[in-house]
């Protein structure tokens, strides 16, 4: 068993009715545990981006990708974690204030280069975009001064655009990457320890 | 106006969508059509009488329907197709489309909706017939548009039969039946050819073959096209095969090289080999619980090359030493070219004395019963069955020289398939004998569509019916795993009488009651000039054995029935136990 983490896929999907129910459907009968997701429009029409972060670990990744290539509507399909790639996410947070805490509050969001969208007289809310790092981290400061409400958009993941960067696999249309042949041939893992002879 | 059902180019404006729909199946050369009418789909059964070269064919429930266009297509390895209205005649077609779906059936559903503006509206006999089938179809579509219901219509088709064959399902609001319809008939796809396998993995494969001291093929379902490739390669290498459920035919069952079937009820050789096996060439198949047993006590010491069309299937249970993701009749073709036939002395011998430890029913019972039959089958004859210990027992003992002449529900295991299926395929080789033999039980999930037999005057299928007055196989599993207390498995004071149930329907019947009458019976039924039915009844507690528990590995295989004993079940239980702790 490899390490369970945290898998960024981008799914290239056709706009059509009933397409993330597809989606969602398969990972939730086949027990994946989507633990993001966020769709959107692309630069083609008709044709939808959904980015989607499943934990599991290579061998569920595996085998999900494999699953959601087999559905009509899927296009293409991109694993972040074989290449080079940037991700984002935007939050919003409102956050507790009172006349003492206020200033305080403001520097940690200046900090955090966040910009407020929204003031009231007991709460302030702010934006933050970044990677899961920079949000956490910016959650964590505000946390002592009372979080009233957060919403996330869900990671954003665009593989990196300085060309020698993006491998071959990654825009390439054949068979499915998932499948390299083990190279060694080993006993299998879990070899039953006896035989007994029951024949 | 043109339209006398032969001419099939659309004219502006002459058109509905409904005779759209069967200008598209009939230009796909789709004869036949299973299916059930009602409101909302009366516009395509309207138009239907325009097109009398398309036959349709009126079953007595839509579960049957989708059987009999499974039937049809695991018959002739071409696409079944199926049609019912909407709400509870697309949800009565939902265990055929999940049952194509577990074995890889190609079918195309059509079913008719409310018309557009009510869906959603929970309007009188909706159903969401697509949000119901997401998850057991290959795809499913609700056409909006009447101009894209041919494409959509041939677009099914061809994904219903490409790659790994599956069910695909158009729902047509009635309004879209109705619609006019200006637009061209598409010409059917091409079939798309099978991906090659890659030559590094043929490559791989070839060397674990060369090195194998003890080798063996199974091959799946996915390789009964493939049949006379793999029949070639192993004969090529000398190595032994293995069929699985779905696979028999796939090679010739009188093949000395042949060890039958693997799993649960398999064969003494097939299941040893396996476990014994250093390397595994699995060809067309999807290593399914039934065939795995226990998975980390599945083939434990061998090296697993993977023959698979379906790149999902590869790695989702068993792993993969060297995956061979193409078509199965390539890889096998190519896979001949690099054979280096070695002499494996003592491998061979060691399968020689599996193989003699092959179980014979000699005492008269369900085993005894189905031998009987199957041995007067003839090898274009095409058996069928339904689920329980009497599908076993033929799966076991019918030998089969050609693929596609053994056609029954494997991965779903759907009582009441056997006779809609057996009828789908009698309809589609009409100058075969189309055999099924069912369970007292199953064979009443379906049974009226003994009507269907009567209303086309179909007169290749015959019907066998092992009746133990039980639910065999739970039984079975009560006596192992439940004590023997026999909850809800009788049906004997409340079986129908079988013979007065077929002479309802002008279907001539016979009855065996003992070994004696047996062969007289068999001789009667199937010289019948008619599709006949024939009644044998058994004795109620027989087991199906060879037998793996459910949870155990495939050594831990009980070869033979043992002495009725309290003693079996604790047997039977600790090794279950023993495997769902390990
Ligand atoms: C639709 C459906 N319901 C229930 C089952 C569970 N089941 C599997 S085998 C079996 C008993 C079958 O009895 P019968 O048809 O008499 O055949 P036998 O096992 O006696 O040969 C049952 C109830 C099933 N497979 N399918």
């Amino acid at each position: 068993m490899t390490e369970v983490r945290d898998h960024l896929l981008s799914i290239l999907v056709r706009d059509e009715p009933r397409v993330l129910t597809r989606i969602t459907a398969l990972f939730g009968r086949r027990g994946y545990n989507i633990k993001s997701l966020s769709v959107g429009s692309t630069e083609h029409p008709g044709v939808s981006r959904m980015t989607i972060v499943v934990s599991g670990d290579r061998g569920v990744v595996e085998q999900a990708i494999r699953q959601l290539e087999k559905l009509h509507d899927v296009i293409k399909i991109i694993d972040h974690s074989l290449e080079k790639y940037v991700d984002r996410e935007l939050v919003l947070v409102k956050v507790a204030i009172t006349p003492e805490s206020r200033v305080e509050v403001r520097q940690i969001a200046e900090d955090f280069r966040s910009r407020i969208v929204d003031v009231g007289r007991h709460a302030l809310t702010f934006e933050v975009t970044g990677d899961e790092g920079k949000i956490t981290a910016f959650i964590e400061q505000m946390r002592p001064f009372g979080i009233l409400e957060t919403m996330r958009t869900g990671r954003i993941a665009l593989t990196r655009g300085s060309n020698a960067d993006i491998p071959a696999h990654v825009y390439h249309e054949g068979e499915t990457q998932a499948l390299q042949p083990t190279l060694e041939v080993q006993p299998r893992e879990e070899r039953a320890r006896h035989v007994p002879n029951l024949f | 106006m043109a339209d006398n059902g032969k001419q099939h180019a659309p004219h502006r404006g002459d058109m509905t969508g409904a005779k759209a729909l069967w200008a598209t199946l009939a230009n796909h050369g789709i004869s036949t059509v299973f299916g059930y009418p009602g409101g909302a789909i009366m516009p395509v059964y309207d138009a239907l009488t325009f097109y009398p070269e398309v036959r349709h064919v009126l079953t007595r429930h839509e579960q049957g329907a989708a059987h009999a266009a499974e039937g049809w297509a695991k018959a002739t390895g071409e696409i079944g197709v199926c049609m019912a209205t909407s709400g509870p005649g697309a949800t009565n077609l939902v265990t055929g489309l999940a049952d194509a779906m577990l074995d890889s059936v190609p079918l195309l559903a059509i079913t008719g909706n409310v018309a557009s503006h009510l869906m959603g509206t929970d309007a009188f006999q909706e159903a969401d017939i697509t949000g119901i089938t997401l998850p057991i179809t290959k795809h499913n579509y609700v056409v909006r548009d009447v101009e894209e219901l041919p494409r959509i219509v041939a677009e099914a088709i061809r994904i219903a039969r490409s790659g790994r064959p599956g069910p695909v399902l158009v729902d047509i609001p009635k309004d879209i039946q109705l619609a006019a319809f200006h637009s061209e008939i598409p010409a059917p796809h091409a079939r798309p050819e099978a991906p090659a396998p890659s030559p590094e993995s043929i490559e791989r494969a070839l060397e674990l073959l060369r090195g194998a001291r003890k080798p063996v093929i199974m091959a799946g379902g996915g390789s009964l096209d493939a049949s006379a490739e793999i029949t070639a390669l192993a004969r090529a290498w000398d190595i032994p095969v293995i069929t699985t459920l779905m696979g028999l035919g796939a090679f010739p069952s009188s093949d000395p090289l042949w060890l039958g079937m693997p799993g649960m009820h398999g064969s003494v050789a097939a299941n040893r080999a396996i476990s014994e096996a250093d390397v595994l060439l699995g060809i067309g198949l999807r290593f399914d619980d039934r065939v795995t047993g226990r998975v980390n006590g599945f083939a434990p010491n061998a090296a697993i090359i993977h023959v698979e069309l379906d790149a999902a299937e590869i790695g989702k249970i068993i792993r993969t030493h060297v995956p061979v993701r193409g078509d199965a009749k390539q890889a096998a073709l190519l896979l001949t070219q690099g054979a280096e036939p070695t002499a494996r002395p003592e491998w061979q011998a060691q399968i020689e004395e599996w193989k003699g430890r092959t179980v014979t029913p000699e005492t008269y019972g369900a085993g005894y019963a189905v031998k009987a039959v199957v041995d007067r089958l003839r090898p274009d004859d095409i058996l069928s069955s339904d689920v329980g210990q009497h599908q076993m027992l033929a799966a076991q003992l019918a030998r089969f020289e050609k693929p596609r002449r053994w056609i029954n529900s494997g991965g779903l295991g759907t009582m009441g398939f056997g006779l809609p299926a057996a009828i789908g395929a009698g309809m589609a080789e009409p100058g075969v004998r189309s055999v099924v033999i069912a369970g007292d039980g199953g064979f009443q999930m379906t049974a009226q569509e003994l009507a269907t037999l009567k209303m086309y005057d179909v007169r290749n299928v015959k019907i066998c019916i092992i009746n133990n007055s039980f639910l065999g196989m739970v039984r079975q599993w009560q006596e192992l795993f439940h004590e023997k207390r026999y909850s809800e498995v009788w049906l004997g004071d409340s079986n129908p009488d079988f013979i007065k149930l077929a002479d309802a329907y002008d279907v001539p019947g016979y009855r065996a009651t003992t070994a004696e009458e047996l062969p007289a019976a068999i001789d009667a039924w199937l010289s019948d000039p008619k599709s006949a039915l024939l009644e044998v009844v058994v004795p109620h507690e027989h087991g199906v054995f060879p037998m793996v528990p459910a949870g155990a590995a495939l050594f831990e295989m009980i070869e033979t029935e043992p002495a009725k004993s309290p003693d079996l079940s604790a047997q039977m239980q600790d090794a279950a136990e023993e495997a769902s702790e390990a």
